[in-house]
């Protein structure tokens, strides 16, 4: 178990560093000047324009950045911003090329959107996903089952930015049910919170339901066909009962994996629900950053998202042994 | 109602009588491809409170099918289940769902042939058997477990009260089906179906297993269903056996007649094919009539030598610490005479398939040497190995998975031809050739493995070995897959084809009835080490080695007499060992 924990430490360290150098190489790769781009295309002056490179330390060697950058993450960094010096405190993750605010600043204030339209989102897709899952193993071949199988394909075809919009015009437009959405955080108004949010994370919902439920509906029919379900029917066991306890712990089990790897990956990757809602969240900071080549940013959240995802596979690994006793970790 | 008073004791020695199982006319169908394949057909017998009914046949008999129709297990499924099925009173095909559900596990209890996929392997056993409890009797969470503890006590779990928190991973084959029989127990059934409840376990603790049913049933007078292929199984645990075949009742009536003197023709054949332990080696006749030669010199050089011959697999251990390697082979030295057939047989775990494949070089040793012809197989790099394997062939255990399926059989027995060499028309004559003399017809070459039987199937894996013409032929289980009468029919073929090619045959499995009918003589493996070695009939007869003992004390008789002679014994010697020690079950088997 110990060794278990240390293996996957220094495993996530490895896959970060090469997902940092990844970044960074193929930011210089790209075409692009980004002091360019802070200085402004028309009105910028040679001399400015070295003047904004210098500051954003883009005149020093690729490797010399990269070096402070790891410095930065370490131990912090003093960075000198006209006649003042800021020192950057560990873990520093730079400055935004383009508003000058401290990467971690700009990740810290919107990880509570992305958490929330996540983690809403997550309840509403294990609650289809699996429901319809089950449903639909239960009643294998009838009715209930092509219904169900008919939507999860619906769901996993429509994308989101079409979801999404007949959403907000039935329930916003047409019916008038509930505000367009923007955030309001959970702390200052819970109910507005969930008002604002419930749209979004339907639509998030739908896409990742229609993967839980296609998972649950073969894992729950592999499960049925065990031989201890027989024995548990063989035993006098209520249907209820066999479906419930027996059949379905053995179906989730599978599913709970992949479940904390995906919270990891939806976490900042759900640009086009962010966007399309309005919602200031990591996904809609990245796509930003990428279009402005604000590269600190960049950097910032892909680590982010590579450390979700490390922390979503470890999550996944344990789940799986307290789950089920069979499975050891070594 | 002091009217009724003298009309009760009639009616209760009326209903003691009343068979708790009647079966009448059962008819169980499945549909199949081409129409519906009849898996029972006019099945009828009754079973009375405390007897104890075999029901035996080769598979595809309809015998689980049966077992199954007794507790409405076929309901839900797309079985066809017709004619009358009547348990402790209630009739299956009229009751309610709700009437069958009360049933199962209180009245009639069921145990299956693999524990370890019978029981869910989320829950720990005691949490199992706790809960059928609780669902029979309303007995609250600590009453239910109290009961659980107590039947694991009984069938023989040492500290019942910890171990019932063990998950069913947790336990050895036999302590599972232990567990699996105290579930049976729980609320005290008036019938308890055993399908096929040792098939899985090795002899020394499926003679545990059986005589833990025989103890509990004399205690308790529950009923018997035993359902097995295994006559000798039946013989010791029944009182009346029904002989199935292709869902037919073929023969019926006290166990000792029907072994001792059956006279349907199919029950003669079967009796006949079951390998005796207590017959002698040179009784066999191959199917040429010829009796075993003993022609084997024993002072000349073996065509094998072993020694000291090791193999460890490596466990996986963690970042601190390494793990304990498995000894599966530890420290063997033996030869193989020229001309000889050398049984090795051992309990599973004991390493025989480990060192039948060292023999064949298909897994390299840890150390140790095995000289055949002069090189030492052991040491030889592969590609000095090469032009010797042509001389080292194996038969494997289940002709299903090692004959691939994408491949014609033909393909598969040209294989090792085609490996050295030879030409195309020529592979194609001695292809036709080998399958001829295998008992194949020749033009099925182009046919898969999946369109052959278990029998036939295991003919194509001897063919492709003899195929090369080898020197040295190692069989691993090479019938334990089929039933008793193709059994039979297979161990001849290969004492013919080992007569005409000139072959040294090992021959290694775990049943020892059947070793001693092919082998010259036998080797005793057990935790890696061999414990005795000795020709055939001396083995058999005069065993040295205590665990040998153990093991032929161990293996069914086909004659009731001496089963229960057998079981007294073992019955005595437990007493005897109580005193010392725990018992030996599982004992070497890497769990």
């Amino acid at each position: 178990m110990l060794s278990y924990l240390v293996r996957r430490v220094v495993g996530a360290v490895v896959v970060l560093f090469v997902l940092s150098v990844a970044v960074f190489a193929i930011f210089y790769l790209l075409p692009g000047d980004p002091a360019q781009l802070v200085c402004g295309v028309k009105t910028c002056s040679a001399d400015r324009l070295a003047l904004v490179r210098q500051k954003l330390g883009l005149d020093q060697p690729v490797a010399m950045q990269y070096w402070q950058f790891v410095t930065g993450l370490v131990v912090g960094r003093d960075v000198s911003a006209g006649p003042t010096v800021l020192h950057c405190p560990a873990p520093c993750l730079g400055f935004s090329f383009q508003t000058d605010e401290p990467v971690l600043a700009l990740i810290t204030d919107r990880l509570p959107v992305s958490l929330s339209l996540t983690l809403g989102a997550m309840v509403l897709w294990l609650t289809i996903g699996v429901g319809g899952g089950v449903l639909s193993a239960l009643r294998r071949g009838r009715f209930v089952d092509r219904a169900t199988t008919a939507l999860v394909l619906g769901g996993m075809s429509v994308p989101v930015f079409v979801s999404g919009l007949l959403l907000l015009m039935v329930f916003c437009v047409w019916l008038r049910w509930l505000p367009f959405p923007s955030y309001v955080p959970l702390g200052s108004d819970p109910a507005a919170w969930a008002a604002n949010l419930v749209l979004p994370w339907f639509a998030l919902a739908l896409v990742q339901a229609a993967t839980y439920a296609r998972l649950t509906r073969t894992s729950m029919l592999e499960t049925l066909a065990e031989d201890h379900i027989r024995t548990a029917r063989a035993y006098g066991l209520r249907e209820s009962r066999v479906v419930g306890r027996h059949a379905l712990r053995g179906a989730l089990t599978p599913l709970a994996t992949m479940l904390a790897i995906d919270v990891g990956a939806v976490l900042t990757s759900a640009a086009l629900t962010e966007t399309l809602f309005g919602l200031p969240g990591l996904g809609q900071l990245l796509v930003q950053s990428v279009n402005t080549l604000d590269l600190p940013v960049v950097v910032g959240l892909m680590l982010l998202a590579g450390f979700a995802i490390v922390i979503g596979n470890v999550v996944a690994d344990l789940l799986y042994a307290v789950l089920d006793r069979r499975v050891s970790l070594t | 109602m002091s009217a009724s008073q003298p009309l009760l004791a009639p009616v209760a020695a009326e209903e003691a009588r009343r068979p708790v199982v009647a079966v009448e006319d059962l008819r169980i169908a499945f549909p199949g491809e081409t129409g519906e394949v009849v898996a029972v057909d006019g099945l009828s017998f009754t079973l009375s409170p405390g007897a104890a009914l075999g029901l035996v046949g080769e598979s595809g008999s309809g015998k689980s099918a049966t077992a199954l129709a007794l507790l409405g297990l076929h309901r839900g499924s797309s079985a066809r289940v017709s004619g009358r099925v009547e348990v402790a009173g209630v009739d299956l095909g009229a009751a309610s769902a709700e009437e069958v559900r009360r049933l199962r596990g209180r009245r009639i209890a069921m145990i299956f042939q693999d524990p370890l996929s019978a029981l869910d392997p989320y829950y720990s056993v005691g949490d199992q058997i706790a809960e059928v409890c609780r669902v029979h009797t309303g007995m609250d969470r600590r009453a239910a477990w109290a009961r659980a503890v107590t039947v694991l006590d009984r069938v023989g779990i040492p500290s019942a009260a910890r171990r019932a928190r063990s998950h069913p991973h947790e336990f050895s084959g036999g302590m599972r089906q232990r567990a699996m029989i105290a579930m049976a127990l729980a609320c005290e059934p008036d019938v308890l179906v055993a399908d096929e409840p040792t098939t899985a376990l090795d002899v020394t603790v499926q003679a545990q297993i059986l005589d833990l049913l025989h103890e509990l049933r004399e205690e308790s007078g529950m009923a018997l269903l035993l359902v097995t292929h295994d006559l000798g199984v039946a013989a010791g645990n029944v009182d009346d056996v029904l002989v199935m075949h292709a869902g037919v009742a073929v023969e019926r009536g006290p166990v000792g007649r029907v072994l001792s003197a059956p006279t349907e023709p199919y029950t003669r054949e079967l009796v006949a094919a079951v390998p005796r332990i207590e017959t002698p080696r040179r009784s066999i006749v191959d199917t040429k009539g010829v009796t075993p030669s003993s022609t084997v010199d024993k002072n000349a050089e073996p065509l094998v030598r072993i020694t000291e011959l090791r193999r460890h697999f490596r466990q996986r251990g963690g970042l601190f610490r390494r793990g304990e390697p498995v000894r599966a082979v530890d420290g063997v030295s033996l030869g193989v005479l020229r001309g000889e057939t050398l049984g090795i047989v051992g309990e599973s775990g004991s390493g025989k398939t480990t060192l039948a494949r060292m023999m064949v070089r298909l897994l390299d040793p840890t150390s140790g040497t095995i000289h055949f012809d002069g090189h030492d197989l052991a040491s030889l790099p592969e590609k000095r190995l090469r032009p010797l394997r042509r001389d080292l062939q194996m038969v494997f255990q289940d002709p299903a998975s090692s004959l691939n399926p994408r491949r014609t059989v033909g393909d598969s027995i040209a294989d090792p031809l085609r490996i050295h060499g030879a030409d195309e028309s020529e592979i194609r004559r001695v292809v036709a050739e080998m399958m001829e003399r295998v008992g194949l017809d020749p033009a099925r070459r182009d046919r898969y493995p999946h369109e052959f039987s278990g029998g036939q199937r295991q003919r194509v894996g001897i063919a492709r070995a003899l195929v090369l013409r080898p020197r040295l032929l190692v069989c691993d289980e090479p019938v334990s897959a089929l039933d008793v009468s193709t059994q039979s029919r297979v161990v001849r073929l290969l004492a013919d084809l080992k007569r005409e090619f000139d072959l040294t045959l090992v021959f290694v499995a775990h049943d020892l009835a059947l070793v001693r009918q092919v082998s010259d003589r036998v080797a005793v493996m057990r935790a890696g080490q061999v414990v005795e070695i000795a020709d055939s009939d001396t083995l058999y007869e005069n065993p040295e080695h205590p665990y040998t003992r153990a093991l032929l004390a161990a293996v069914p008789r086909l004659d009731p007499e001496q089963a229960r002679a057998q079981r007294a014994a073992r019955r005595a010697v437990a007493v005897a060992d109580a005193d010392h020690a725990g018992t030996s079950e599982g004992a070497g088997e890497p769990r």
